[in-house]
């Protein structure tokens, strides 16, 4: 089905799920076509500002570079790049988030910050959870939080592996789930899902293409 | 070396006799390949020893063999279509992985399956979380030199999956949950068929600690053996069975129930070492504690609908969730990135094997080569899930 899909552009939905977009043009053709599109959008949750006395703490501490929001009860910090690491280590330090969850990346190719950074947390103490957001341009570092969670050791070798995001400070920064000679980072957007390093194939697997 | 004769003590002229820490002979470190082919990694890891002689100095996980791009393969799917390709994660527990994704899924739709599909799912999955113990203590055992473990556990664990099989046609990778619900109702006998095997292996798991838990075999060689401190464990993101034989009472089910297991009274059990030897406790409990989910869970089943109302087409709005449930392993969670299409614009797994085998050199430093095996086996890691 989408396998077919080379590179950047968003696969098209699969055939059977192209017809309710394809009938409600035609229904509202001859009136005002953006009209039906603009309340659906709104239907679902939004986010919303969080409040709580650890936002308030953070906010008067950091100012405008940092944003808290709740969507769907789960609550994030946007902040900005330059408060990584300080921000995580007030996390776990001041306000017991002492299980990293997770490290990961989303790639956005039109954002002229191409990646969000994201960072999972959890404290058993208070049984909640949060997420820590920054976003950083292609190319860019980040400093690592190995010295604050060593969990972080292999999650962001993973983040850098997949996206190409170096982190600042990793005491061991190499590839985990690709061979080390690999070229390309598979979770980006612009590759493709068929794409392969065909060199390294050829020349470590003897054969002319791993597909 | 205690004797030498004139002559080759002339020989070693160079080595410095008179300081008592220097040894007559050099023993050099030995690096040594465990792996990737071997029966005892439980697939395909290859782990890097530091060896001197058989004490292990320092290990390195070699891992991404089994990798398949499956965070990759979901970006190029639609939500529905993902649905199977989470069962190859954990195999062993491919019921644990759909429950996981479908919740993350609905949860962001903002729907919620009827309380009869919320029943099935917990019992299958605990039904799923005693098949994956019983393997693992199965294989366990039998890298660690007791072979008959492993037939009583395979023998039990064939009747789990012959009700997986009767219920969906699946055995392994079930896909046996959709988003929204379940796909098919119970067939007939199915209460009858869960309650059998709740009678039949209660007892069955008497027999394998009858083999094992006082064994003098087993006793040596998984006391004290990998430990690990709860305060290690968290530092390392270490969840599951694992953390919780290290003393800390945690477990997502409780924590932060997910389906209907708020409505079950059940323990986490805990131990003290954090020694492979609690952590087969540890597992050997859960096994009775998800024998007392399943026989609630059957006896108050409800009736009603087993699918929520989820539109034809799985479309969820924009923005992001991060669900997280028990699997057998650990935390297993789902942070999902929806921009509104039909596809999810990105999925990632936080994959319990993945992060409990970070804890691995941690906890094999300063033992023996056998041990590793040992502790391998203990951390109950699937590669499928490691590499994804």
């Amino acid at each position: 089905m989408a396998d077919e899909v080379k590179s950047p552009a968003p696969p098209p939905p699969p055939e059977g799920e192209k017809k309710p977009t394809a009938e409600k043009p035609a229904a509202a053709a001859p009136a005002a076509p953006a009209k039906p599109a603009a309340p659906a959008k709104p239907e679902g949750p939004v986010p919303m500002p969080w409040t709580s006395p650890l936002v308030e703490k953070y906010r008067s501490q950091y100012g405008s570079g940092l944003d808290a929001q709740t969507y769907l009860g789960q609550n994030y910090f946007s902040v900005d790049r330059s408060l990584i690491p300080d921000i995580l280590r007030l996390l776990r330090d001041d306000d017991q988030f002492d299980y990293c969850v997770d490290i990961t990346a989303v790639h956005y190719p039109k954002r002229e910050k191409q990646f969000d950074v994201l960072w999972n947390l959890y404290s058993y103490a208070r049984n909640e959870r949060v997420r820590v957001k920054t976003q950083i341009a292609d190319g860019a570092s980040i400093p690592s939080s190995v010295s604050i969670w060593p969990t972080a050791n292999w999650l962001e070798r993973e983040v850098y592996d997949m996206f190409g995001i170096t982190f600042d400070g990793h005491p061991d920064l190499k590839r985990i789930l690709l061979p080390d000679g690999w070229h390309g980072h598979p979770l980006r957007k612009d590759y493709g899902i068929l794409q392969q390093d065909q060199e390294w194939v050829q020349i470590n697997l003897g054969i002319e293409s791993g597909q | 070396m205690s004797v030498h004769s004139n002559d080759s003590m002339n020989e070693m002229s160079n080595l410095d006799l008179e300081t008592p820490e220097k040894p007559y002979l050099d023993s050099n470190e030995l690096i040594i390949n465990m792996g990737p082919q071997h029966p005892a990694t439980h697939g395909v890891l290859r782990v890097i020893l530091k060896l001197d002689g058989e004490k292990v100095l320092g290990t390195e996980c070699v891992i991404g063999y089994l990798h398949r791009g499956v965070e990759k393969i979901a970006e190029n799917r639609t939500y529905a279509m993902f649905n199977p390709y989470v069962d190859r994660m954990d195999y062993v527990a491919a019921v644990s992985n759909g429950l996981g994704y479908c919740e993350a899924v609905e949860k962001l739709m903002n729907v919620e399956a009827p309380p009869r599909a919320k029943y099935i799912r917990v019992i299958l999955t605990e039904l799923n979380r005693i098949a994956s113990h019983q393997l693992w203590l199965g294989t366990h055992a039998l890298d660690i030199g007791a072979m008959t473990p492993l037939f009583y556990t395979f023998r039990d664990r064939e009747e789990i999956l012959k009700i997986f099989e009767k219920y969906c046609g699946a055995r392994l990778t079930t896909h046996a949950f959709r988003i929204g619900g379940c796909q098919y109702e119970t067939y007939a006998g199915f209460e009858k068929d869960v309650k059998n095997f709740l009678t039949h292996v209660a007892p069955k798991i008497d027999e394998y600690e009858a083999l094992l838990t006082t064994n003098r075999i087993w006793l040596e060689r998984t006391k004290n053996v990998g430990v690990i401190s709860g305060a290690d464990c968290i530092a390392l993101g270490v969840t599951g069975p694992v953390l919780r034989a290290s003393g800390v009472k945690w477990d997502l089910r409780k924590a932060q129930p997910y389906a209907a297991y708020s409505e079950f009274d059940f323990e986490i059990p805990v131990g003290t070492n954090g020694d492979t030897y609690d952590r087969y406790l540890v597992r050997m409990a859960e096994m009775r504690q998800s024998l007392r989910i399943i026989e609630q869970a059957v006896n108050g089943i409800p009736e009603g609908p087993i699918m929520g109302k989820v539109p034809k087409v799985i479309k969820p709005p924009v923005g992001e969730i991060y669900h997280s449930i028990e699997a057998p392993k650990g935390e297993l969670g789902y942070f999902i990135v929806s921009d509104g299409s039909t596809q999810p614009y990105r999925i990632r797994v936080r994959p319990p094997s993945f992060v409990n085998l970070q804890a691995l050199d941690m906890m094999v430093r300063g033992l023996l080569v056998a041990d590793v095996i040992a502790v391998i086996g203990t951390i109950d890691i699937v590669l499928g899930e490691v590499d994804r």
